[in-house]
């Protein structure tokens, strides 16, 4: 089985996020980065398919050249080789022109299973796996829990998170597979993972490379585009409710819960 | 209809999502302003009873794709449905849920269409062009974006629910009833679906919840989870989690808020022995009011919450149980 995961680096969960005074995008001077938390479940799933059906680990990751370190976590975590998509022009796009420019690379690869975060947690768009899915010609599954691939490894058997429940389903491969929390536990870099990393193969490729023209990539083969960035809206402060315990405090929050807030 | 606002009506289990109700509310504003219509699209098997529904809050055309192939859901037919119906129709503006299905179908449509999307909005409205903009939290909500679309049309967005405001329903407007052609074969699912568990839980998705009651490390115990279990009966709520709460096997993975679970917008989220984390904020802090129950004054849960009980939730929580079942009595 050859599986790629799709992995994005994006500034660690804990961030905070400020945003430039004009408003026309966050300040990234402070930010730490680290590899995308659900693409992390990937990462793992794709060694697990390895370990019990041989094959290879690609990761591939598009984004500027501090990229690197994620793809390296990558490789120590196990993975066999990476294509790293780096180039300005690439930069800046919507989920339609990131899906264009790595469906691009996977067209010239060869694949069983793609893998893919539920969603980026920078611009939390959960689109680029489905959109990859489609320009490929490929089936879907999103929200994977579980997962089996036939002897034959022409099909797999995924659980896969829908409302109120899981659907159990047998999608025929290649497929793009979105990867979240309970699939697995993601391992963590062993250091000899680690020293042998930087031995890997790692393939650096700009947007000529993969034939895209500079109007089908970043900014210019994006369908949305923000105008403006703001802060989250502020809350009121809050009111502590005081009182000798529950007994007094209590009977007070419910009365504000009906009056003032009106939402019991 | 180059001017037409169309909604995408998920149904679950027969019934029509609330969110759907939410974007016709609000669809309706649009196509007044477009001057075009507002259209939903009804997908699904013996579903043409529900279209009815749709009229009430403002659909003045509902198209019905009936078949057995779409009795349950699989994103290459719906997907195929959508797009030759948008194909053939061009509509303006196309709007989702951004439910686990909304957003699993809505991107792949976009593809289809070489169109953009903007994903899980909470607030969308017309430029004086009459072209869709789009409010977004990214970040897991610490910064909010403003999107505008480019020239391929429809503009499609999906939108988060309980973000926009429902009217009421009008029950003496009928919509026209178009019955659509569904050219899918089962051959052409690639997903073939064998069985569908359920979870045990009767209450609505933690994603569409209007009340949740929430527990975290400071439950101390799968066990003590009952005592939010009674508080959301009584409130008609969903229980959710930290993942302080899930990690420790007390509560199942679907149900952590926070950037890595779900992210929720109830109009009450009552969050008890959660201390705050940054994470877990921003899975909850877009909701309408906020309730923190924590005994330690300084954690940072307060610093979000309308209002706050600074003591020992295990006193607390079956007290304000019994308030409002009390209060609901008194009804
Ligand atoms: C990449 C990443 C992603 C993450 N994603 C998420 C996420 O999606 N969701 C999430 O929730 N977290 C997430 N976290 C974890 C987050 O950082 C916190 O660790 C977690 O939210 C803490 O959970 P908690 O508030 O339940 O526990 P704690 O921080 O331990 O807080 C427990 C609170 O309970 C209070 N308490 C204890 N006993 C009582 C009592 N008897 N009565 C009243 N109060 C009491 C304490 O005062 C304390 O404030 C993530 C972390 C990382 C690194
Ligand atoms: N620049 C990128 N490079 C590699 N993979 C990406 C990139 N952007 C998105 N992805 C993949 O697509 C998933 C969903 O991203 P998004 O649609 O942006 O929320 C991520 O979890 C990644 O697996």
């Amino acid at each position: 089985m050859n599986v790629v995961v799709c992995v994005k680096q994006v500034p660690d969960t804990e961030s905070v996020i400020k945003i430039k005074p004009d408003g026309s995008e966050i300040i990234t001077d402070d930010l730490k980065y680290v590899m995308n938390p659900y693409d992390e479940f990937g990462v793992e799933e794709a060694l697990k398919v390895k370990e019990k059906m041989s094959g290879t680990v690609t990761i591939l990751c598009m984004g500027p050249s501090r990229s690197v370190e994620t793809i390296r976590t990558g490789l120590a975590m196990g993975a066999d080789k990476a294509v790293h998509l780096d180039d300005p022009s690439l930069e800046g796009g919507d989920s339609f022109a990131a899906a264009t420019a790595l469906a691009s690379v996977l067209k010239g690869m060869e694949y069983d299973l793609i893998f893919c975060g539920k969603q980026a947690v920078d611009d939390d768009s959960s689109q680029v796996g489905q959109m990859l899915a489609e320009m490929l010609g490929l089936p879907h599954v999103s929200l994977i829990q579980k997962l089996e691939i036939a002897d034959d490894k022409k099909s797999a058997t995924v659980h896969s998170q829908v409302e109120g429940g899981m659907a159990i389903l047998d999608v025929s491969l290649p497929a793009v597979l979105t990867t979240q929390k309970g699939l697995n536990e993601p391992r963590y870099a062993s250091l000899p993972g680690i020293m042998k990393a930087k031995k890997k193969p790692l393939e650096t490729k700009d947007a000529a490379a993969l034939g895209l023209s500079s109007d089908s990539v970043g900014c210019a083969g994006s369908k949305t585009m923000i105008t403006t960035m703001t802060p989250p809206p502020q809350r009121a402060a809050g009111k502590v409710i005081e009182g000798e315990g529950p007994q007094e405090t209590v009977p007070k929050l419910v009365k504000l819960l009906r009056e003032e807030a009106k939402i019991i | 209809m180059a001017n037409s606002v169309w909604v995408f009506a998920e149904v679950k289990e027969g019934k029509i999502k609330k969110v759907v109700f939410e974007m016709l509310s609000e669809g309706k504003k649009m196509a007044e302003k477009t001057g075009g219509d507002l259209s939903a699209l009804l997908l699904g098997h013996n579903v043409e009873s529900l279209a009815e529904q749709l009229g009430h809050y403002g659909a003045d055309k509902v198209y019905v794709a009936d078949n057995e192939v779409l009795k349950d859901y699989t994103s290459d037919a719906y997907n195929k449905v959508l797009v030759d119906l948008i194909k053939a129709n061009e509509p303006a503006i196309v709007l989702y849920g951004a439910t686990i299905l909304g957003k699993d179908l809505s991107p792949r449509v976009a593809a289809s269409l070489n169109v953009g999307l903007a994903a899980d909005c909470t607030g969308i409205s017309l430029d004086d062009d009459g072209k869709l903009t789009a409010t977004r939290p990214m970040y897991a909500g610490k910064a909010y974006a403003n999107l505008s679309f480019s020239d391929s049309k429809p503009n499609m967005a999906s939108i988060r629910p309980n973000a926009l405001p429902m009217s009421e329903p009008d029950e003496s407007k009928k919509p026209d009833v178009v019955k659509v052609d569904v050219n899918v074969s089962a051959g052409d699912i690639r997903t073939k679906l064998k069985e569908i568990t359920k979870t045990a839980s009767e209450r609505p998705d933690l994603t569409e919840a209007e009340i949740i009651v929430s527990g975290g490390r400071g439950m101390k115990g799968p066990e003590n989870f009952q005592l939010l279990e009674d508080l959301a009966d009584v409130l008609e709520a969903t229980v959710g989690a930290s993942r302080a709460a899930v990690d420790a096997g007390w509560r199942p993975v679907e149900d952590q808020v926070g950037q890595t679970g779900k992210v929720v917008s109830p109009n009450l989220y009552v969050a008890c022995g959660i201390s705050g984390a940054i994470q877990h904020l921003a899975g909850m802090s877009t909701s309408k009011y906020i309730v923190a129950i924590n005994k330690d004054p300084e954690a940072p849960i307060f610093q979000k919450a309308d209002y706050g009980i600074v003591d020992d939730l295990m006193k607390v929580v079956p007290v304000l149980t019994e308030e409002i079942k009390k209060l609901k009595a008194e009804e």
